[in-house]
């Protein structure tokens, strides 16, 4: 669409501009301010420069988690697209069933993410959870407290539940799109289900899969309230995230200048992937249209 | 409807995401002596006592009705704002507005960890904290961004020369933004409404760290009586059953729209 140069469209967005700037760059700022204080009472404090930046990069306990997260956020990408992607091509196309799956499907999306912590804390418990007590009754020993990898694997279950439903409802708004010519197209050529699904139904879903993907990496980067409830990090630190470590350092320890420090490391490591990743899509997808 | 094979694998999976929450359902219908005693798949003697419990003490359902309170401010606020702005993106050029567009986007991407301690001296330092208004505003760092998202993207589904013949016709901007404009894109501002709510409503960290007791949430009512009292399964169990009503109750709402929603009206 062939937009209008007006300036004064600033006016319009005006309101949201000082809404976001109140919540957005003055906190910010002050964080900024920390990262490079050293700061005892609000009279007293020092200028450090760089050293909680070095502190905080050389912190072994910070790679642990980071590599943690990372290993965390690849699991939930590789299993909830593909497995997102597969529920959203079972779906109905009409009928009554629509509404109920979409109602069902985006119940989780709606539960408030401590409950869900709670649901999942309740479920894997051998004693008084479904869940835990069908796995230990089948002769597995599972317990999700005492057990790291059990803890890991319950906090990468939860997730999927929690968010696959997510890609569900993009995948399938992207398959509503497709004219019923194509598959008629299709199977006149004799195509097969593969293929109508690798040059129909995935390219359609190109656009909105970038948005489900960014959403992921976002969301799964930065989880907290889930495994704070299910697990509290641990046993041990198995399931302590960044957003865990810098929460226990900022308000648990109260090291505000390497939390800050730390706080802006994170945001900035979020910020380039998922530049990098739009700009890349981006990218393709224009050259796709040449 | 008509069953296929690929149906099957449909509902194993809503047959997966149900199981959790039903059991939790069965757990607020039990009494504690059932829940510790047995593994039961239906109560024995089906008991209402857990939600009595929680519609009768107001330090519980204070926290569902502060939770409605700053949901709700949260929604207005960010509709209201974001109509206008979602309008500009759609249909103008302005100076800097790509890299506005996508500085609002990194707000969205900010790990709510991240603002912790500043929004909490932020709203202490001019007497907000505790309020529900604070939440509100606080919620509105991801919220707002999200609605000029999603509004911008129905937004541009109407065509322009919608707005071009009312122009002609004489009508005002503010006339015809309230009067043709809005009325085409209500499905679009449910959407949004439905999902400022969504995101308003789970959020934990903020609405927890900015509220002690006038304003306190329910979801952070619920943290404090795992820790606190011991562990009353049941009613924590009933009261996260009753967090999920008022979500199942929105999206029914929005069902038909729900799934161009999630695209951010970009299909």
């Amino acid at each position: 669409m062939n937009k209008i140069t007006n300036n004064k469209a600033w006016f319009l967005v005006l309101p949201v501009f000082f809404i976001v700037a109140i919540s957005a760059i003055i906190p910010l700022m002050t964080v900024v301010n920390y990262s490079v204080q050293d700061i005892f009472d609000p009279q007293t404090r020092f200028f450090v420069g760089t050293e909680w930046f070095e502190q905080v990069l050389g912190d072994s306990r910070l790679h642990d988690a980071l590599i943690r997260q990372i290993i965390y956020t690849l699991s939930v990408l590789f299993i909830e697209i593909p497995l997102g992607i597969a529920v959203a091509l079972t779906l109905p196309r009409k009928g009554w069933g629509v509404s109920a799956s979409m109602v069902l499907l985006a119940l989780p999306l709606l539960i408030p993410w401590n409950v869900v912590g709670t649901i999942w804390q309740i479920f894997g418990r051998a004693d008084i959870g479904l869940g835990g007590y069908v796995i230990n009754m089948m002769g597995i020993d599972y317990n999700y407290s005492q057990n790291p990898m059990d803890a890991w694997v319950t906090v990468l279950v939860m997730d999927v539940w929690h968010w696959t439903s997510l890609i569900v409802l993009l995948c399938y708004a992207g398959l509503r799109s497709i004219p019923d010519a194509y598959y008629q197209a299709a199977k006149i050529d004799g195509a097969s289900r593969w293929a109508v699904f690798r040059f129909i139904q995935l390219p359609k879903m190109q656009s909105v899969l970038v948005i489900g993907v960014l959403l992921r990496f976002m969301d799964s980067f930065m989880i907290y309230t889930e495994p704070f409830v299910l697990t509290g990090g641990g046993p041990g630190n198995a399931t302590t995230f960044l957003s865990q470590f810098l929460t226990r350092m900022a308000v648990g320890q109260f090291d505000l200048g390497p939390a800050a420090a730390f706080s802006l490391v994170y945001f900035l490591i979020i910020l380039l992937v998922c530049w990098v990743f739009y700009t890349v899509v981006m990218n393709a997808g224009k050259r796709e249209e040449q | 409807m008509q069953f296929q094979k690929r149906h099957i694998g449909l509902l194993i999976y809503i047959l997966f995401l149900l199981l959790p929450i039903y059991w939790l359902f069965n757990m607020s219908i039990k009494t504690n002596t059932e829940i510790l005693g047995a593994m039961t798949l239906f109560p024995d003697n089906p008991t209402l006592a857990n939600y009595a419990t929680i519609l009768t003490d107001p330090a519980w359902y204070s926290g569902y009705i502060n939770s409605m309170i700053y949901v709700g401010i949260n929604v207005v606020i960010s509709l209201v704002v974001a109509l206008p702005a979602a309008y500009a993106f759609s249909r103008f050029n302005f100076t800097g507005d790509k890299h506005l567009f996508f500085w609002l986007l990194t707000n969205r991407m900010a790990p709510p960890a991240v603002f912790l301690l500043p929004f909490f001296q932020l709203y202490s330092s001019v007497g907000l904290f505790d309020t529900h208004i604070a939440v509100a505003l606080a919620h509105c760092l991801f919220n707002v961004p999200l609605a000029v998202w999603i509004l911008e993207g129905f937004m541009s589904g109407i065509p322009k020369e919608i707005d071009e013949t009312a122009y002609i016709d004489g009508y005002s901007f503010p006339r015809f933004f309230a009067t043709i404009f809005i009325p085409l894109i209500r499905s679009g501002i449910g959407v949004t409404a439905f999902f400022c709510f969504m995101f308003s409503w789970v959020e934990l960290l903020l609405a927890r760290t900015l509220t002690s007791v006038d304003a306190k949430p329910i979801v952070a009512t619920m943290t404090r009586t795992v820790s606190a009292s011991g562990l009353d399964w049941g009613v924590l169990a009933a009261a996260g059953v009753l967090t999920i009503v008022p979500g199942a109750l929105v999206i029914w709402f929005v069902r038909n729209y729900i799934a161009k929603g999630f695209a951010m009206g970009r299909v």
